[in-house]
């Protein structure tokens, strides 16, 4: 068995964790802790396979079990999340912690989704394997989590005004 | 026109569509700018959540992470298993044949064990950490029922991480960790030596992955324990040395 296949996916599985949990090191315990699963597992891999997605479900695992734990699931103070439309303009650097905060506000579900589509670039079809859920359940989950977040970046409110129709 | 399913709507913004079902969403959206300006806040949701997040990928690695080997806990409780029969047998054999030279070569086990376990820690390296350098210098002195000191290696680029008492089969061992920038680690190990009080020579043990120098000074050995190259290992080894003999 070749450490390198695994070693070469963990600025990946690091990018996921830290988008997926927020705080850089209970991202990097999460990335130890599927590493460490992965490696114990790694007989149950089928050459060939593609051995991310692999990586993700194992890690997708992870978070599950420790979440409902409470370990990796940090909690957003209500008073932290954006009000409706309270979009910042001023420069990139707002807009970013916008987005993020915004992100923190979806539930583990759908934050899930959206990160392995948007961020990891997966097919749905491997968010589904990954997820081990429905293409359907993705795309729903993937449809509510992008207008929530619409939403909550103000979409609307920047939009010049419909003349359409 | 025929209303464009919702799961299209998103496959068109994340680009797994065939030329032919690109164009009809393409007509919907020229005629439907409400969805047009949906998917432009989505497509622009993609576009900052990756500039958000792809920096991670040019973060190096941390030590901790690439340490990550199968079966990490069978291969300590082997070690573990290997070290205790090698004490009960010197123990068992002491003043035989075994000669007192041969003590130093468990210390390099011990010490690279010790590194071997602790380094990895990503969220538990010491017990006590560099903020409480004095208390912790003060308490481990106390255990070790001597004067220590937690060389400064800054100058070499290493920063005191803190401390922990470990258990060695002389009593207590004072165990120091340092770090790099890079989070590179290195560990000092420094325990009570059985017999006569002697001084020896640099020796260097490569124990696995883990490179140690040790030494023995007096009534202690100290081990230098890091996954580094041998000759960087001793150029820090050499400053310790120097610094804990003034």
């Amino acid at each position: 068995m070749d450490r390198r296949l695994i070693i070469e996916h963990i600025p990946r599985l690091r990018r996921y964790a830290r988008a997926l949990v927020g705080d850089r090191y209970v991202a990097d315990d999460l990335v130890q802790d599927t590493l460490e699963r992965a490696w114990n597992k790694f007989y149950l891999w089928r050459p060939g396979s593609d051995l991310r997605a692999w990586l993700f479900t194992i890690m997708h695992n992870v978070f599950v079990n420790q979440a409902r734990r409470r370990r990796y699931e940090i909690e957003l103070a209500m008073d932290e999340l954006p009000a409706v439309a309270v979009r910042a303009t001023q420069g990139e650097q707002l807009e970013l912690q916008d987005v993020d905060r915004v992100l923190r506000s979806l539930s583990a579900e759908q934050r899930e989704v959206v990160l392995l589509v948007a961020v990891e670039q997966l097919t749905y079809e491997e968010v589904s394997g990954a997820l081990d859920i429905p293409i359907g359940t993705v795309m729903s989950r993937l449809s509510r989590a992008r207008e929530r977040m619409r939403q909550l970046l103000g979409g609307q409110a920047v939009m010049p005004l419909k003349v359409v129709k | 026109m025929k209303p464009v399913a919702e799961a299209d709507l998103h496959t068109y913004i994340d680009g797994a569509l065939s030329e032919g079902a690109r164009a009809e969403i393409e007509a919907w959206l020229a005629s439907h700018p409400e969805d047009a300006e949906r998917l432009r806040a989505y497509a622009e949701q993609n576009a900052l959540l990756r500039s958000l997040f792809n920096p991670v990928l040019d973060e190096p690695v941390p030590p901790a992470l690439l340490a990550v080997r199968p079966h990490a806990w069978r291969r300590y409780a082997v070690a573990a298993v290997i070290f205790a029969i090698g004490i009960a047998l010197g123990w068992m054999v002491r003043g035989m044949f075994i000669t007192p030279q041969l003590l130093p070569v468990s210390l390099a086990r011990l010490a690279a064990t010790a590194h071997a376990v602790y380094s990895p820690e990503v969220r538990h390296p010491v017990e006590v950490t560099a903020a409480e350098e004095e208390h912790l210098v003060r308490w481990l002195s106390r255990r070790l029922g001597t004067t220590l000191k937690a060389p400064k290696l800054s100058p070499l680029g290493y920063e005191l991480v803190g401390g922990r008492l470990l258990s060695g089969p002389q009593g207590a061992v004072a165990h120091f960790m340092y770090q790099d920038a890079r989070g590179q680690r290195l560990t000092l190990y420094v325990s009570r030596q059985r017999g006569e009080p002697r001084d020896t020579a640099f020796r260097f043990s490569q124990e696995d992955r883990v490179s140690v120098f040790y030494w023995v000074d007096g009534n202690f050995g100290y081990a230098l324990s890091g996954e580094i190259r041998r000759e960087q290992l001793l150029n820090v080894a050499d400053v310790v040395y120097k610094q804990l003999n003034p």
